[in-house]
């Protein structure tokens, strides 16, 4: 037993290692486990209108920057001789439009796409922000403001609550007279902004998207961003609802202005939106990241090369069907890896039209490969006699199937002739000496094992999970190897020794 | 109907598995393999080692030599043509006797010359071979029945398999074609298995398809009566195969030649569980026993008499037959 300890170790391993990477491919990428995980993209876009002068025009937009419960997943900039660039400015993103010289209507577009993810949070500042201290308010409002910041405060013990009190005073302003005071000249939002900085507690006025389907021509919500031990955390002020709401994108967190515009007039910003469901493996695929660990995705080969690995990376799997039947059942099959071929070929076929595509070129195969005994023909010549007949056979059997009008018929190609015809000749020789019996064993045997292997690669999630996390295979090599040290009896047996049983 | 998997442990029977991983790849030396899949390099060496085997008349290399095979074999009685490569008795041709353009197998049917150029090119072509190499054609004499071993046989010439491991006899079987298997000595189409007593040579359990039998289907020959003739002498040629070829785990076929006496027709180092099912019993207990043994005897002779005496016990032999036995068919059951 000691000897075989260093075996079980390392397979023990190789299965630790295959789960470990998967999980962290799996966490760490976001890449489904599951096949059909659908992920909801918001494609935004903000239209900037705006009357040029002739003059040189420098448009500038607040962006989106990390904002909550969303990810960035891509951004463009539509607008015919302007010059576009993203900058960071004092901590917020801008977009820059600009160009020499621009005349009379002029309109700008900026598309992102979000992927909606509610762990996303946006990185804290880096220092905490400080309160504006004293507004500038006129002096009944300051009294007023006054009156309501002491009000709130009674019922409150925290940056949070004071700011749901405030909300609550603010929405009540038929009953108070001080809140009905402070709102006849401002938006609630930016008296409970106000409010707060003046009784000490930073916040600040961030404008957010209500996302909804297919709408055309939105503008942005004022909200508040109160800032609390816990960060910046969105206030609806018109419910006192915290925390960002669902479907609630923030535009714009923090002071400037959400669009300035240098050398036109009367500019406006609207925003339309759509939303698609997108395959999550779509999304991962799309998104080049270029962290050391998604280098090992295969989504970073070109098109062509990723179906063939599709394809290729089913094959371990097939093989440990193949390992299985043939170890552990005892199933007899005609060439040690043909049904992973035939499998393969089925993958591409689909299973029916490629089991009847299959059989028939056999048994052609095999009547002409009668005939051609009586030829005397040297081996290797009948069997390139057998490649060429069953090319025919194949071709013969695609027009038919044109022409009946089943498409499949055309993609019996995909069966490795050369294979076949060798299956052709074993089988003949086989049915000289060893009777017809036994080919059928072997030919039903191979089959089996073929649907069986086509059946497991084809099976969305084995063909997901080969493909999105390669690493698994290590798994399957854990499991070949284990089934490669097996020496119990075989199920087969079970059944051929069982005369033993009985005299 | 299927048996516990405890059943077949508890009988020690040896498992296809068992059999690859622990006695074929731990007792078999990959470069030794050579040396038994190809007959032509076995039977070099078997005349070397003065271990005697059927005449080699003739070798085929290439296809240009086919030609000239009528011309060899004109005087030849009779001959068998085998891949050098083959395995499990696949390509090979028996000819019993020739009369004009005429070759004769056992049974009976003519086959013609071109009939065996055909044969002949395909083997060369690897047909047969394993892995599909090309191969060399050999032909060799015809064995001689031994009138005493004629009769046990419906057609054809019964062999011996004798497993031998680690140069211990541990296991013999006798092999008898029968209307059923058309000549061919393969249990699974319908030859019997009669288990041989290791230290007498005489038969202990008999079947066919797997069922055990006390009577020849075709000649009624009463099987357990059978007694091996130069049985010591059998089972030392079987064992000096392992100096030979140095494989620990091997299967060698012999056959009884009218003239000759025991004679090695081929080795296998791959040898199948069916003779566990004609001896109606497990090798494991043999296999065990053998592998515990600290040294193994230099010599052969020193080795079969162990192995004479230590499987004579009853601890490694069959059940008794049932007293009433039902009546022998020939139908195949199952």
């Amino acid at each position: 037993m000691n000897k075989q300890l260093p075996f079980y170790l390392a397979v023990a391993l190789l299965v630790i290692a295959g789960l470990a990477i998967a999980t962290l491919r799996h966490n760490e990428l976001n890449v489904p486990l599951t096949p059909g995980v659908e992920q909801t993209v918001w494609q935004v876009e903000a239209k900037i209108e705006f009357q040029a002068y002739g003059d040189p025009v420098t448009a500038s937009l607040a962006l989106p920057d990390q904002p909550p419960g969303f990810r960035v997943m891509s951004e463009q900039s539509a607008s015919p001789g302007y010059g576009f660039s993203t900058i960071q400015k004092g901590g917020i993103r801008r977009g820059e439009w600009s160009i020499r010289r621009a005349n009379g209507r002029q309109t700008l577009y900026y598309k992102v796409q979000l992927i909606t993810d509610p762990s996303a949070t946006p990185a804290p500042p880096e220092q905490p922000p400080v309160a504006t201290g004293n507004s500038y308010w006129s002096e009944p409002e300051a009294t007023a403001a006054e009156g309501l910041i002491n009000q709130a405060r009674e019922t409150s013990s925290s940056p949070e609550s004071l700011a749901r009190e405030l909300i609550k005073l603010l929405n009540n302003s038929e009953s108070n007279q001080n809140a009905a005071l402070l709102l006849a000249q401002q938006s609630t939002a930016e008296v409970l902004v106000r409010l707060l900085n003046q009784a000490g507690v930073p916040a600040r006025i961030s404008m957010g998207l209500q996302l909804e389907d297919a709408r055309r021509n939105q503008g942005l919500l004022a909200v508040a961003d109160v800032y609390t031990k816990d960060g910046w955390i969105t206030f609806d002020p018109r419910t006192g609802d915290q925390d960002t709401p669902e479907n609630l994108l923030l535009w714009q967190r923090g002071g400037s202005s959400l669009l300035d515009v240098l050398g036109g007039r009367r500019s406006t910003v609207s925003f339309s939106m759509l939303q698609q469901t997108v395959p999550a493996q779509d999304l991962v695929q799309s998104q080049s990241y270029e962290s050391g660990f998604s280098r090992f995705s295969l989504y970073h080969l070109p098109l062509e090369e990723q179906g063939m690995f599709k394809i290729l990376l089913l094959l371990p799997v097939g093989a440990l069907v193949v390992v299985f039947m043939r170890i552990i059942v005892g199933f007899r099959t005609s060439g040690t890896f043909m049904p992973i071929l035939i499998a393969v070929a089925f993958l591409q076929t689909s299973l029916v039209p490629g089991l009847i595509s299959f059989l028939s070129i056999v048994a052609v195969g095999l009547l002409l490969r009668g005939y051609l005994s009586r030829l005397n023909l040297l081996l290797v010549a009948r069997i390139a006699t057998l490649i060429i007949l069953v090319i025919f056979i194949t071709s013969f059997m695609a027009l038919l199937g044109y022409e009946l009008g089943i498409s499949s018929g055309m993609t019996v190609t995909f069966f490795p002739m050369v294979i076949i015809a060798w299956t052709i000749e074993r089988m003949s020789i086989l049915w000289e000496e060893e009777g017809a019996q036994e080919v059928l064993i072997q030919g039903f045997g191979s089959l089996f094992v073929a649907v069986l292997a086509f059946s497991a690669m084809q099976w969305r999630y084995i063909s997901h999970l080969s493909f999105n996390f390669p690493e698994l295979h290590l798994i399957i090599l854990a499991m070949v190897l284990l089934m490669g040290q097996y020496k119990g009896y075989r199920l087969s047996e079970l059944r051929r020794f069982r005369f033993l049983a009985k005299d | 109907m299927w048996v516990k998997p405890s059943f077949l442990r508890h009988h020690g029977l040896l498992g296809m598995n068992r059999r690859n991983v622990q006695y074929i790849n731990a007792y078999n030396s990959r470069d030794l393999y050579p040396l038994v899949d190809d007959k032509l390099k076995t039977k070099l060496l078997a005349v070397e080692y003065d271990i005697a085997t059927p005449t080699l008349r003739q070798v085929v290399r290439a296809q240009h030599e086919i030609s000239h095979f009528r011309d060899r074999v004109k005087d030849l009685p009779g001959f068998a043509i085998k891949p050098s490569k083959g395995s499990g008795g696949k390509g090979i041709t028996v000819i019993e006797r020739q009369d004009g353009d005429s070759f004769f197998k056992p049974s009976g049917s003519a086959v013609s010359i071109d009939h065996l150029s055909r044969h002949l090119s395909n083997i060369l072509s690897g047909l047969y071979s394993l892995g599909g190499k090309t191969d060399v054609a050999i032909i060799e004499d015809l064995i001689v029945n031994d009138p005493d071993f004629a009769k046990l046989s419906h057609q054809g010439v019964p062999d011996i398999r004798i497993i031998v491991f680690r140069g211990y006899p541990v296991m013999a079987m006798l092999r008898l074609a029968t209307q059923a298997s058309d000549g061919k000595a393969n249990l699974h189409q319908g030859a019997i298995g009669v288990g041989l007593d290791l230290s007498t040579g005489q038969g202990l359990h008999a079947v066919q398809y797997s069922k055990r039998v006390r009577n020849h289907p075709d000649t009624g020959l009463a099987l357990l009566e059978i007694q091996i003739p130069d049985w010591f002498e059998m089972l030392r040629l079987a064992a000096r195969c392992y100096d030979m070829t140095g494989l620990g785990y091997i299967g060698a076929d012999l056959v009884v030649d009218k003239h000759r006496g025991p004679l090695l027709l081929e080795l296998n180092a791959r040898p199948g569980l069916a003779i566990q099912v004609a001896n109606g019993v497990g090798l494991r207990p043999r296999l065990e026993h053998i592998e515990k043994l600290p040294r193994v005897k230099e010599r052969a002779v020193d080795r079969v008499k162990y192995a004479m005496d230590v499987f004579s016990d009853p601890h490694y032999l069959p059940r008794p037959l049932a007293p009433v036995a039902g009546p022998t068919s020939t139908k195949r059951v199952g």
